[in-house]
């Protein structure tokens, strides 16, 4: 988190320029214990929850990937269960034909979902607004044809990745859960330090007005690309932390529409274009799985129409509905301004552009 | 021989898949709405004709104009009810609710009819065929299925040239708010023209249950099917629908022939594929993207 910028009253200008105040150090502290007992966590909670928490991470980083992606890039895709399944596949051949550890193998699958993102970005982008979205889900149903059409992989029926059963319980499910939680913390992460950089503020441009960003030197095109190849690459990540901790790969599964139901409606439900919604709307989701996942169809029924009624309604979601009323970012990205000429408490402005 | 029978297959069915994307691109063209849930609420109109023809126990040809007007009012009223709001919106809007709206209509399918696989009976028509030569004969039923495309489109044309409603249509398409102006009532406009677009996809989809088997999960397939039929084709351009779901049509029969039937739909997908990277306005393509 970047330090207050050192005002710069001597030199005749009155205010100081600050992004993180005491209240974002307190929670950074508050939040540095919870990353420190979330990450000891396999060594001292039973296998249930940890395995509970591993599907609690992946969704997560999927959420905060898609954010990434559609909050600031302006990239709208409902195809990334193409990337889920292209990284449980690369993690089966890296682990089970070329006996890679499945620990290492996960860093192959994200090479493997980049490789596939450029082309399909190419020609993706041909495409406009929610046009573009149909030919996102059209790349994912064209890499699960190719995929179920292998006999090598068991074709429809999928395949058990051997190197992952061997490993034991002992060790398979501790080391699914740090990959899991490693890949949210970095998802968050680089979302978080992205967007602090010179390209984020091209991001946060972009997302504001494209045509007045583009005008502005930003280059549109590129930035969209790097959205979708992180977001493409990171899914491929979950979808082989996905593969090790089920032990199996299908392709109907790995490549299932559902992955998108789930993601949609924890970001839309959380708040899009923010970092702290996805982490809400995954605590919500969770909840709603525990209580509701057993009614089957129902489930689903009520997803779709909370993301429906959410995005006609409020469509800011929760945090942006908490972030109007008190304008507070557990991850600040706003500069503020604050005049520090005659009065004694510092009075706070807030660019209203950048929110 | 049999690639001849498979080609002509492969028309036949392009008229099929037309059926399913004049409605995706009618909407599109008129509010800049990427319907997501446009195959599923053709796969409901399946459902509706089954109901129908549980119910009087007719032969299904005759539920179709009855589906017809129900899958008019449905679209009306869902576009009054709901996607009016999102309308104008941007894009992300309109893409997450009609998502939403694709696994609400999959998932109360799923409950209300089982996954199971359902077929409309059609009787004779469904094995009649003409016989060009012993190893070439044309089924009734998909050539029906093709002609009925072609009179929609026709009177879609007709429709959209000559009526008020039409213009009204292409008026809110071209400048929204000068529509406005002009004392165009654009939610009525929008209302008509979602009503419009499952009318036809309500004739698609009873054919497509009376030819083979429909189950509540197929919506998906059926809107990425339209959806490359109008890439395919170009936008804005009903003829050009057409086209492309016949290019479609061939290239799944053609690539089943060549390859066998596992890979049918990918190499209709890869032949979109082409014509987006060459060519991504479309062969026929009469309006700029949006």
């Amino acid at each position: 988190m970047n330090t207050t910028t050192p005002t710069a009253t001597a030199g005749g200008k009155p205010y100081s320029v600050w992004v993180a105040d005491r209240t974002n150090y307190l929670i950074l502290g508050f939040g540095a214990c919870v990353l420190i007992v979330l990450a000891l966590f396999p060594l001292f909670a039973g296998i249930p929850w940890t395995r509970r928490l591993v599907d609690f991470f992946t969704l997560l980083a999927l959420a905060q990937l898609w954010n990434l992606m559609l909050g600031y890039g302006g990239v709208l895709s409902v195809g990334q269960q193409g990337y889920i399944g292209i990284g449980s596949y690369t993690l089966w051949l890296f682990a089970d034909v070329l006996h890679v550890s499945p620990f290492i193998a996960v860093i192959f699958a994200a090479v493997g979902g980049a490789i596939v993102a450029v082309p399909a970005a190419a020609l993706v982008f041909k495409l406009k607004g929610g046009y573009l979205a149909i030919g996102t889900w059209v790349i994912a149903e064209i890499l699960r044809l190719i995929v179920a059409n292998i006999k090598r992989t068991g074709g429809g029926s999928g395949i058990t990745i051997q190197a992952a059963t061997k490993l034991g319980t002992d060790v398979r499910v501790p080391g699914t859960y740090w990959w899991a939680f490693g890949s949210a913390v970095l998802a968050i992460g680089v979302t978080y330090i992205l967007l602090r950089t010179r390209t984020g503020l091209g991001l946060k441009a972009m997302r504001d007005n494209d045509l007045a960003a583009e005008s502005n030197g930003v280059n549109l095109w590129r930035l969209k690309l790097y959205t979708y190849v992180i977001a493409g690459a990171g899914c491929a990540v979950v979808g082989a932390i996905v593969a090790i901790h089920l032990l199996r790969v299908q392709p109907a599964a790995a490549f299932s529409i559902n992955w998108m139901a789930y993601l949609i409606f924890i970001t839309v439900i959380g708040g899009i274009g923010t970092i702290e919604g996805p982490v809400i709307g995954t605590v919500i989701y969770f909840v709603l799985r525990e209580t509701t996942a057993k009614y089957g169809e129902w489930y689903f029924i009520v997803l779709g129409i909370i993301a429906i009624t959410v995005t006609v309604w409020s469509p800011v979601g929760i945090y942006g509905y908490i972030v109007r009323k008190t304008n507070f970012f557990v991850f600040p990205l706003q500069r503020k301004l604050r005049l520090s000429s005659t009065a004694t408490e510092p009075k706070e402005l807030v660019a209203e552009a950048e929110v | 021989m049999d690639w001849i029978n498979a080609a002509v297959q492969g028309i036949l069915l392009g008229g099929l898949y037309a059926l399913f994307a004049v409605g995706l691109s009618l909407v599109f063209g008129t509010m800049r709405l990427a319907n997501l849930a446009h195959g599923d609420l053709t796969i409901l109109a399946a459902y509706v004709s089954l109901m129908l023809v549980n119910a009087f126990r007719f032969n299904p040809f005759y539920s179709i104009p009855i589906t017809m007007v129900i899958m008019f009012i449905v679209g009306y009223l869902l576009q009054r009810g709901l996607l009016n709001f999102v309308v104008g919106r941007g894009d992300v809007a309109g893409v997450i609710v009609t998502f939403g709206l694709s696994i609400v209509i999959q998932n109360a399918l799923l409950l209300k009819f089982t996954a199971n696989s359902q077929g409309l009976d059609a009787g004779r028509v469904e094995n009649l065929s003409i016989k060009v030569n012993d190893r070439l004969a044309v089924g009734w039923l998909p050539l029906i299925i093709f002609l009925m495309a072609v009179v929609t489109i026709t009177v879609l044309q007709i429709y959209m040239g000559r009526t008020k409603m039409g213009r009204a249509f292409r008026a809110v398409s071209d400048d929204q708010e000068a529509a406005r102006l002009m004392g165009i009532n654009t939610k009525y406009v929008w209302g008509v023209a979602m009503g419009v677009a499952l009318l036809i996809g309500a004739i698609g989809g009873v054919m497509m249950g009376i030819r083979t088997t429909f189950d509540p999960l197929l919506g998906s397939q059926r809107l990425i099917f339209a959806f490359e039929a109008v890439i395919i084709g170009g936008m804005g351009s009903s003829w050009g629908t057409l086209l492309g779901g016949i290019i479609l049509g061939l290239s799944q029969t053609l690539g089943a022939q060549a390859f066998g039937s596992a890979w049918s739909i990918l190499v209709g997908h890869l032949v979109f594929v082409i014509v987006l990277a060459f060519r991504p306005q479309g062969l026929m393509a009469k309006t700029v993207t949006a």
